[in-house]
């Protein structure tokens, strides 16, 4: 389990990646934390010829709050963010969400421009980061772009990114008043990745009334699925729960087609998501009344 | 005997040097000028090869040479039949053992088909993708049942069908008492045992010194003398001029007792023919495909009883998949066979199996070796019967316990070690109840399970029960000195895995020789220190090499004693040995140290006189006429969350009996690792192959071991019933704690989900298949 041959860059500047990116591309990888992409170079799944180390770039990692939304360099370790009161005031879901990844040594290395950018569907913050409806900056040599999430995640491990591009941010819009949040999943043992998992903002009016719900389920398809009808069986409506009911099981119906593995059958996925989204729902409701 | 250290908890001796990081394992050592080995696998569970082409991996810069079944000449053979069949009559034995490359044919997926040795593993490992290997697939004996039909491919070609071996054994009979019982259960019951996943994957570095002439191999084996001997007679060498070190081992478990795995045979004689020192180190990867497994058995099972839950007797045919070799003869089924009938007593038992050859990795025993599946099915039938009979679960087995008045008990069948099946002792009760007490079993099912119901939470409780055949023969040694400082050294042959022998084995011989445990150096598994003994499986280090050591104590305790009379002048009866020294009773100026001592009987001058041997040292052996059986309760509470399937672990009680207790820490140890892989098989671990005979989890992301957050505190208790057929009184333990957590699983998890009306005949559990099970139970409901 020794990776095939590969050249080694680790520049100590955005602008130097950018140009090895626009020099080397196709044959090129960035190394984050490494938690994803060293095994799969170890397994001799990915040959890549050269390998571009990111971390040393100091202006990659950081936190911080800006107009409102929160900041986020794409090297900054799972650890961070689990830890950072920045992220828990600015982004709670977030902060839920950490510490359902893996297990503390690798939350030490991984980062979440790796997560993110690696795309795995059964991972937590692709699916985090469209229920915040988060965006990401990605730098060319010739440009840099704003990518909404929604837009991001095409496929299995297929994002917007191009080749020659870096992730180098991360904007998270602050939660908006009466909108509860809720991260759930079921793992086989603590830190594996998730059978089933969804992640919750859930908004009510005064009344009640569901007036913004984003649901997003991982490891039931190809990439983080939102759940569109489950979400139509909402807004609008009081969230109730029968409501959160006929949302779970439009969701187990309709929104996921899920892949049966060793680990659990496309029905049991189905099954776990309604089980979950009820769960989730309940809390984000409870959450959304009070903030 | 004085008893100062035997049976007390005492702190493990090797553990500060294995804390430190200052304990040598096969892969710290290195060597000037030393090669690294990779191998090239087959990607197929079945093919036959048509060629190899080897030269681009021969021309990549930095390889040294690479080698196929065609350049090993006379030194290709196949492997030697470890553990022949037993004298069982009229059974059935197709010898197949594994070879060191493949040549015609690939039998499973990871059977190795060339060598590369390279100037570093990288290297090697880029140049194994050089080689091309053209091959014809065939059609993979991938699933146990039908491996045996007429339309299934032979795997080997010679023989006429993939039948391994067909083993009838018989006691009472069956078929006559089955007319006359009350009750009758019949099912078909499977059971899925995994890999040993040993923290340390294998491991060789042989160095073949030529001037010396001398060939040195560190490997990870539990049996480093017979691959001495082994190994001297396939390279042509004298015996004494090949060492085997098995240094600290990483876990066993049973796979690094496979002899001679192909690395073993390869990797020293490559050494001799570069006359280089090279390493292989087995990646995890490898270890999936590479190192041998244990997995599955189909049994349909019968039981009969009387209407008050007497067990008249069993009827239990099985088969049992034994992998593309079977170079371990048939030591896993026999197990499961002899061990089905458990504490019970069982008058009348039919069991027939088939062993069977498929396209997947060997089968050799790992921890338990086959005793899970047959605890298994025996405890299922039991649970079935009380349900049926509505008879409380610990009464059903307190009715069938044989009586301490029935030992030693013949079983009237012939076990793993070609003896007669015979418990030497047992008193199962006292653990049972005692489980009982401790898990508050009846408690729990008056009160706390239908508070817990109400209140819509689903608590289940499992108990059950077993016996483990252990320390079984031939033999093992030791040699015991003292050094002229006063330090004892101990050398046996008896390998090595963890078990804390550095510990035990000084224990037994500090009480003799009245020295401090720390004062006494245990030195196993290297050839040079010690070369008789077999090694270390079938929980026997402490019952074989454990009496060996203390006859050996005994001798060297008798040579002081007579060297101390004559030095202090006293008789021998007058004399104590305590604190390093022998002392006269009531005459505390008048003492000789065991250095000194040592000292005076190896004079530089004078003479030895006729009849005393130099030294304070002495070599004695134990050879046990057959295994001593020991035995144990396991009782567990779990709850089930019946929406997400998952469970949890509220209490693991274990009541356990081998006999004399030497180190209650070390064995506690023993029991905790246990249950913890008998958790992993019972609900993590299992593996998942296609119809291909391809393996679809080859690593521990999808392989899913127990960690520390899902094996919960266990509670132990003890009970001693001495084996009487050792000095010591010991009994094995290694094996204990796995064997019956299938078993324990399967009943607490029914107990939970009764509302469910489960009935769970299989190993491994998953959330997933617990699902299915609840799905396909609520289906065949609605139908009815
Ligand atoms: C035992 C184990 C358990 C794990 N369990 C989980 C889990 O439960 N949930 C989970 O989500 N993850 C899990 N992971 C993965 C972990 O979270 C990884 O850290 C994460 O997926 C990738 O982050 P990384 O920084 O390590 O990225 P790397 O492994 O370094 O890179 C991953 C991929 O992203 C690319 N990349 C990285 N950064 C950038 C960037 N800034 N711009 C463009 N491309 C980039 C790389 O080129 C590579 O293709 C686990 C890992 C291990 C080893």
């Amino acid at each position: 389990m020794k990776p095939a041959p590969f050249k080694y860059f680790a520049p100590s500047t955005v602008d130097e990646v950018l140009a090895l990116l626009a020099e080397h591309g196709f044959d090129a990888k960035i190394l984050a934390g490494g938690q994803s992409l060293i095994p799969t170079m170890n397994f001799r799944l990915a040959q890549p010829a050269v390998l571009i180390d990111i971390n040393r770039i100091e202006n990659l990692f950081f936190v911080r709050e800006e107009a409102g939304e929160l900041r986020v360099g794409a090297m900054t370790r799972h650890r961070t963010l689990e830890r950072s009161s920045t992220v828990s005031r600015l982004a709670p879901l977030l902060t839920e969400t950490m510490p359902n990844i893996a297990h503390p040594q690798i939350r030490n290395r991984g980062t979440i421009g790796g997560s993110i950018a690696h795309a795995d569907p059964a991972a937590e913050l692709p699916a985090t980061m469209l229920a915040l409806r988060a965006r990401f900056k990605l730098a060319s040599a010739s440009e840099a772009r704003w990518v909404e999430a929604s837009d991001f995640f095409i496929d299995l491990f297929m994002t917007e990114l191009q080749p020659e591009e870096l992730l180098t941010e991360i904007a998270v819009p602050a939660l908006p008043k009466r909108t509860g949040f809720a991260f759930k999943e079921i793992a086989r043992r603590h830190g594996d990745y998730a059978l089933v998992g969804v992640a919750v903002l859930l908004a009510v009016d005064e009344e009640n009334i569901c007036t913004d719900a984003n649901l997003v389920f991982m490891s039931v398809g190809n990439g983080p699925v939102v759940g569109e009808q489950a979400q139509q069986a909402l807004l609008g409506k009081k969230a109730s729960a029968e409501n959160m009911d006929l949302a779970a099981a439009a969701a187990a119906s309709e929104d996921i087609d899920p892949p049966s593995d060793m680990h659990a059958s496309s029905d049991f996925r189905r099954h776990l998501t309604k089980v979950l989204l009820k769960e989730a729902l309940q809390t984000a409701f409870e959450r959304a009344q009070k903030a | 005997m004085a008893t100062r250290y035997f049976g007390k908890p005492i702190k493990r001796n090797e553990d500060p040097r294995l804390l430190k990081g200052q304990a040598l394992f096969v892969d710290d050592v290195n060597l000037p000028d030393m090669l690294h080995v990779a191998f090239v696998r087959s990607d197929y569970a079945h093919a036959k090869i048509k060629s190899i082409d080897v030269s681009a991996a021969r021309e990549r810069e930095g390889v040294v040479a690479v080698y196929t079944a065609e350049d090993l000449g006379d030194y290709w053979q196949p492997g030697p039949l470890l553990v022949p069949p037993p004298p069982i009559a009229g059974l059935t034995f197709n010898q197949k053992t594994q070879v060191p490359l493949a040549k015609d044919r690939l039998k499973h997926v990871g059977e190795p088909i060339a060598v590369i040795v390279a100037a570093s593993r990288y290297i090697a490992e880029d140049a194994a993708e050089d080689v091309i290997v053209d091959v014809e697939p065939l059609e993979a004996v991938a699933d146990l049942e039908s491996a045996l039909s007429d339309e299934a491919p032979v795997i080997h070609e010679d023989l006429d069908s993939n039948l391994s071996a067909h083993v009838v054994q018989e006691k009472g009979n069956y078929a006559k008492i089955r007319a006359q019982a009350d009750v009758l259960i019949k099912r078909r019951i499977f059971y899925d045992h995994g890999i040993a996943a040993a923290m340390e994957n294998r491991g060789i570095v042989a160095h073949w010194n030529a001037k010396e002439q001398h060939l040195k191999i560190w490997d990870t084996t539990q049996a480093p003398i017979p691959i001495q001997n082994g190994l001297a007679a396939m390279l042509g060498l004298s015996e004494s001029q090949v060492q085997v070190v098995a240094p600290f081992i990483g876990g066993g478990f049973g796979p690094k007792i496979m002899m001679f795995y192909p690395e073993e045979v390869l990797i020293p004689w490559i050494s001799m023919q570069l006359q280089r020192p090279v390493k292989w180190i087995e990646d995890r990867r490898e270890n999936f495909f590479a190192t041998t497994h244990e997995r599955s058995q189909i049994h349909d099972s019968e039981i009969a009883l009387t209407r008050d839950g007497k067990v008249l007797g069993v009827q239990d045919v099985f088969l049992h998949d034994a992998g593309a070799y079977a170079p371990y003869g048939l030591t896993v089924p026999i197990n499961s066979q002899c061990t089905l009938l458990g504490p019970y007593d069982v008058p009348n038992y039919y069991s027939e199996f088939k062993a069977v050859f498929t396209n997947k990795t060997i089968v050799t025993p790992y921890r338990g070796a086959g005793r899970q599946h047959g605890v298994f099915v025996m405890e299922r039938l039991l649970d079935l019967a009380a349900k049926q009979l509505g008879i409380d679960r610990v009464e059903i087995r307190r009715r069938n316990y044989l009586t301490p008045d029935q030992f030693p008990h013949d079983h009237e069948i012939v076990y793993q070690d070609f003896a007669p099946l015979v418990y030497d002792s047992g008193n199962y009760q006292p653990a049972l109840e005692r489980a009982a007490e401790m898990i508050g079993f009846h408690d729990f099912i008056k009160n706390d399970q239908p508070a817990a119901r109400t209140a819509g939470r689903h608590l289940g409780i499992g108990i059950v029960s077993y016996v483990e055949g252990t320390g079984i023969g031939p033999y093992e040694g030791a040699r015991i000195k003292v050094d002229a400082s006063g330090k004892v050294n101990v050398a046996t042959g008896i390998g090595t895995q963890g078990q804390g022998h550095f510990t035990s084995f000084a224990q037994i011989v500090a009480d003799q020789l009245g020295v401090t445990v720390d004062n006494v150096r245990v030195v196993t598994g290297d050839t040079c220190e010690f070369h008789w003994g077999t090694g270390t499986f079938a929980s026997r280090g402490a019952v074989v090499a454990g009496n060996a050591i203390h006859a050996a104590a005994v001798g060297v305790r008798k040579k002081i004693l007579k060297h101390a009379s004559e030095h202090l002048e006293a008789a021998e009866a007058d004399l104590v040995l305590d604190n390093g020294a022998v002392h006269v009773k009531g005459v505390p100026q008048k003492s000789v140290s065991l250095g000194e001592l040592a000292r005076i009987s190896n004079p530089l001058r004078g003479a030895v006189k006729p009849g005393m041997e130099p030294g304070l040292e002495s070599t004695d052996y134990f050879g046990p006429e057959r295994g001593t059986t020991a035995s144990g309760v396991h009782a567990m509470i779990v709850e089930v969350d019946p929406d997400a399937m998952m469970v949890e672990i509220k209490r693991f009680v274990v009541v356990h009996d081998c006999g004399k207790v030497i180190n209650p820490m070390i064995l506690e140890g023993q029991i905790h690792g246990g249950v913890a892989q008998g958790i992993g098989n019972s609900f993590y671990e299992e593996l998942v192959y296609d119809e291909g005979g391809q393996l679809l989890n080859a690593s521990l992301m999808d392989y899913l071991l127990p960690t520390a957050t899902d094996v919960p505190h266990i509670e132990t208790d003890h009970i001693e019933t001495p084996s009487p057929l050792n000095p010591l009184g010991v009994k094995g333990a290694g094996e204990a704690g796995a064997i019956p957590v299938g078993a324990l699983f399967a009943q607490a998890i029914e107990d939970a989900l009764s509302d469910y009306d489960l009935e769970i005949l299989e190993i491994p559990l998953s959330p997933n298949r617990l699902f299915e099970l609840v799905h396909m139970q609520a289906a065949t409901k609605q139908e009815s």
